[in-house]
This record gives structure tokens, sequence and C-alpha cells, in this order.
């Protein structure tokens, strides 16, 4: 018989490692990172809150009827946005009739039609890129081909057309996103019920990816009722003291599109022309029009994430 | 409506008596509308293409008639830009500069503040937490650029005028860090991307080896997400690049080599508002000049986005 041997290491000293003041540590830090998480996010929200509270000091007492029923002037206290939300509104329908319709399109193609190609990869890419280019630059594409090119003019038509190009990749990605999110057997039903392709997209897909779709036409609209430099860029006049012709008339056909061709001004230009005047009470104007601004955009989004948490609490 | 009608298409040229004889004319009318309902929804997607194509198109045509005069050399050596002067120069250089400085400006706000806000949406925060907080960066994401740009002219700046005597009432500082602020909510949902998409085997392994959180976070998510999160990174720079109304407002119209960021300088965007503000004639070499500085802004954003694509693609395949 053999001694035992023996064991390795045994002779060889562990550091002696004190494990509960590891986890201690751990736990320390993992403490503290959440107290700095926490206070980052707070810095964010601090950031905002201080925006809209900087907006409400500054302008909400100049928010009244006569402010949206006065056209701009040249004395601050006189001047309203009559003519720029007007203008806000008419140039948001020209570009929700454009874009929605566009994109959902666009967007059905890519994700029901588009095989696995070079000219679909192209495609794809290309929205992607799109959705990265600055906005000044669509600003720029319009002034080159609607208005020089094209001879639009700088009328409501071409900020609607300009916009509606700016918010397309939004819509495309939100369609797709909620065509994708359709269980399979929304889609094996309808193809055994008979349907064909297109059918099974126009009675089915549409109806079921609706409310993807809306949250992403609400997120594209308030991306663009926000919009400047693109407008800007056409050489959209800042200075409108009148309306365009109205979209209903008396007499026959009662509906008439001339405005589509009227110069126009929409609220954020109008922000911009009070914010660059030197005298304060312009100022004053500007913050209640960006408040105004402010509220629009916050509430559309809001609206959005509501549809979204609806869309996910019901799948 | 839409269950009915598909019914409809079965039971419509049926027969009593177990077979269905499916009217041919529907059937060739429901494939030529199906044909034709392809070929448009293709025309929609097709359009887009057409809209680079347009923007490449309208700003190289443009810049060709601006090169035919002005030497590219000059162009990008040239230290001074006064288009509009007597005795004209066109040094895209100091443009170039007031752009850079606030977009780093923006950028280094938004990266430590995006990467711990990301590290803590990934890693921290439990599911009621960020119910909260990712709504929340969608309304900052949502704030009108004009609004921001208000905010930085009017409140941010005479705020840090306190602080900084020195600081001009036009100044890259304050819009920088506003930008910074407003590129925040993209840089996060962009990095905390790339660090769920870090498999969870790698997380368990690391707690199993007794890493804390914060461990894990910085040794193996980070890691792990890097090309992401460097994409994150060059995303946010490219849309502080692109980033108009702020710098319009609040940076100034000067343009100048952009040294010192307590004063303004007129960024590449800023400068193109300024010109399309005035009632140039089209065709002179003032107004040329905008698509010239457009095309050196689109080129710059295109490739941070190409560069940053490449990236997420990385990680996209990696796992």
């Amino acid at each position: 018989m053999t001694a035992p041997l023996p064991l390795r290491g045994a002779e060889v000293a562990l550091p002696k490692i004190d494990d509960r003041a590891l986890i201690r540590y751990a736990k320390r830090s993992d403490g503290r990172f959440a107290v700095i998480g926490i206070a980052v996010l707070l810095i964010s929200m601090v950031v905002l809150l201080s925006m809209i509270v900087d907006f409400m000091v500054d302008g909400l007492a100049r928010i009244d009827y006569s402010f949206f029923v006065n056209f701009p002037s040249r004395r601050p206290e006189q001047a309203g946005i009559l003519s720029a939300w007007v203008g806000s509104t008419l140039v948001m329908v020209t570009t929700a009739l454009l874009a929605v319709p566009l994109g959902v399109a666009a967007g059905v193609y890519l994700e029901e039609y588009a095989g696995k190609n070079l000219l679909n990869n192209i495609i794809e890419i290309n929205v992607m890129n799109l959705a990265g280019v600055p906005s000044i630059i669509y600003g720029l594409l319009a002034l080159g081909l609607f208005v020089q090119t094209f001879r639009l003019g700088q009328t409501i038509l071409v900020a609607g057309m300009t916009l509606a190009l700016l918010i397309l990749p939004i819509i495309i990605v939100a369609t797709r996103e909620a065509i994708r999110s359709i269980p399979l057997e929304t889609r094996e039903a309808a193809y055994g019920l008979g349907a064909d392709k297109w059918q099974t997209i126009w009675m089915y897909l549409l109806p079921a990816a609706r409310p993807g779709i809306l949250t992403g036409a609400i997120v594209g609209m308030s991306r663009a009722i926000g919009e400047t430099a693109p407008i800007i860029t056409i050489g959209a006049l800042t200075f409108i003291a009148f309306l365009p012709p109205p979209p209903v008339g008396l007499e026959f056909p009662f509906i008439n599109f001339q405005w589509l061709n009227s110069p126009f001004t929409v609220m954020p230009i109008q922000m911009f022309n009070w914010i660059s005047r030197p005298q304060a009470g312009f100022h004053i104007n500007a913050a209640a029009t960006g408040l105004i601004l402010l509220v629009m955009t916050l509430l559309m989004n809001g609206i959005a994430i509501w549809l979204r948490y609806k869309i996910r609490a019901k799948s | 409506m839409s269950a009915g009608t598909s019914a409809r298409i079965v039971a419509e040229g049926g027969k009593i008596g177990g077979r269905f004889a499916i009217d041919p004319g529907f059937l060739r009318r429901r494939r030529i509308v199906g044909f034709i309902m392809q070929g448009v929804l293709f025309a929609a997607a097709a359009l887009s293409v057409l809209v680079t194509v347009g923007i490449v198109y309208v700003l190289l045509s443009e810049s060709v008639s601006f090169f035919a005069e002005i030497s590219i050399v000059d162009f990008f050596t040239d230290t001074q830009w006064t288009p509009v002067f007597e005795n004209p120069r066109f040094g895209i250089i100091t443009l170039i500069s007031g752009t850079l400085m606030s977009s780093l400006i923006a950028l280094l706000v938004a990266m430590p503040l995006g990467t711990i806000l990301a590290i803590y949406l990934s890693e921290y925060a439990n599911a009621s937490l960020r119910e909260i907080i990712k709504p929340f960066l969608e309304l900052l994401a949502g704030v009108p650029t004009v609004a921001f740009g208000y905010f930085a002219l009017l409140f941010a700046t005479p705020l840090f005028q306190i602080f900084l005597p020195n600081l001009s009432t036009f100044n890259l500082l304050v819009p920088g860090i506003v930008m910074g602020i407003m590129i925040l909510p993209y840089i996060v949902s962009v990095s905390e991307d790339a660090m769920r998409a870090v498999p969870a085997t790698l997380r368990e392994g690391a707690y199993a080896l007794g890493f804390s959180k914060l461990q894990t976070a910085l040794r193996v998510i980070i890691p792990g997400a890097f090309s992401g999160v460097t994409a994150a990174y060059i995303l946010g720079m490219s849309r502080a690049v692109g980033e108009t109304m702020v710098v319009a407002i609040a940076a100034g119209q000067q343009a100048k080599i952009a040294w010192n960021p307590l004063e303004g300088a007129a960024t590449i965007t800023a400068y193109i508002v300024q010109i399309s503000l005035g009632d140039l004639p089209h065709g002179s070499l003032a107004y040329l000049t905008i698509f010239a500085a457009g095309l050196t802004l689109f080129v710059m954003t295109l490739v941070f986005n190409i560069v940053a694509f490449w990236l997420r693609r990385k990680y996209r395949e990696v796992y």
C-alpha cells in the first residue's frame, strides 16, 4: 500500500477572498450607477420641463382670441398668427394626402411583394438613407426641382410636397412594422378563404395594420408641422397678411383648389421671423407661437404613444 | 365588409351541389386588378429612389455651375467666406469648422448622457420604469427644432452668461449643448437597441462569474454592443451636423474659422437659411453657393450614415 498522494495545491495557500466584501462592493457600485442613471434622466426631463415653463412664462399671457384672428403686424401687440395657422393647416392637409397613401403603398410593396433582388435591395437601403438626410437638403431639392425647374412657385402645394417627401420614410417604416406584426394566421385564413394576394392585403392586412399606420402618420405629421428649414429654403415669404382663397365656396362646384397655388406662411416660420427681430415684443409673440406648436406636437406624439400602447395591450 | 367580400368570391359562382365553378371573368378581373396594384405599389416604392436621384441631381448640377467659376481647391483651402461681398471669397472650411464645432459639443453632451441612459434602460430599469422613460424620450424627440432654437437663444444663453461672462449672445457652446439634448433620444434608442441585441447567455455567464450589474454592463454589454453603440454616436453626429434651426437662431451668421465655442460662427445649415431668407436672383454665384454648401453637407451626412449602417449591420451579423 502506498501512502495517499498529497492533494495538489494543498500546499499552496489560496488567497483569502472576502466574498461578502465583494458582494457589498458590487451592490454599492450598482446602487451608485442606478442613482446616476436616474440623475441623467432627471436632467433631461428638467430641460424639457424648463423649456415648457419658459414658453409659458414668456408667451402664455399673449395667447388670446385676437392672437388667432390677427394678421402679422409691425406692432407686436397687434400681431397675430391667423395666416400662419391657416397656412400650417392647409400645408398639413396637403402633406397628409400625399405622404400617407404613398408611404403606405411603398411600405406594403417592400413588405409583401419585394423579393430578394438587387432592385429591391437598392430601394430598401435608399429608404433607410433618406431617413438620415437632413431636412434642409429636402428644401434644396424642392428649390431646385419644384420651384426652379417645374416653376410651381413658392406655394402651399410645393411646401406640402416637400414635407411629404420628408416624412415618407417615417410612414414607410411604420407601415412595414405594422404589417410585420400581423399574425401569420390572418394571412393564412385569408388565403384559405380563396382571397388572392391583393385581396388579402386590401381586406385583411391593411385593416389590421391600421392602428400602426395611424401611429406612424401622426408621428410624421407632428414632425412636419414643426419643420422650418425646408420651407425657408424654398423661399416662402415670412410676411403674409392675407389668407389663401377658401377651399369651399358658395358657387358651383363649391370646392376649389386654388389655395394650393397660394403663397403662405406657417407657424414655425412666423415664429422664426419673430425671434429674429430685436424688439422684445416680438419675442413674446414668438414664445406664444412656440407654446402652441409645442403643445400641438406634444399632444400628437402623446396620442401616438397612447395608440402604440393600446396596440401592444391588445396583442 | 372585408370578411364578407372575400367569402363571396368562393360562393358567388358556386353551384349548390358540392361543386364550385368560379366565374372565369371574375378570376380574370381579379388577376388584372392584382397586377395593376402591384405596379402601383412598386411605383410608390420606386419613388423613394427618385427622391434620392432628385437630390443628387439638383445638388450636383447646381454645384457644377458653381465650380465652373470657383476652383474646388480654393473652395476647400480659402479661409474666408464672403459670397455676397464686393470681393467674394468662398472658403467652405469656415462653415465646416462651425458645423463640426457645434456638433462635437453636442456629441460631448449626448455621448455620456446617452450611454448612461441606454445602460440604465437595458440593464437596470424594470418594465414600469421603461414605460415612463421611453415615452418621455419620444416626446423629447418630437419637440420642433425651432422651439429648441428659441430656448437656446433666449433662455439657455442668458443663463450660461451668468457663469461665463465672456459668452457672446450668439455662440456655438449653448446651441451645441441644446443640440446634445436634442439628439439624446436618438442616441439612446440606437445604442439601447444594440445592447439588447447582446445575447442573454453572455449576460447570464457574467452574473454566474459573480459580476455585478455595472461590471456586466461595462465589461460584457458595452464591448459586445460596441459597433452598435459607435453607430449610435455617428448617427447622432450626423443629426447634429444636419440640424438647422438651433444653430441658425442661436449660433449667429458670421462665417469664420470656429476656434472659440464662446463666440458665434455660421454653420453650413445656418448659411443656407441666411441666403434663402434674402432675395438673391436665381443663377447668381451667391445663389449657387447654397447648393455647393448643401452638397458638402449631404456628403458629410452620407458618409456618417454609411459608416453607421455598416457598423449596425456588423452587430446584427455577430449575434
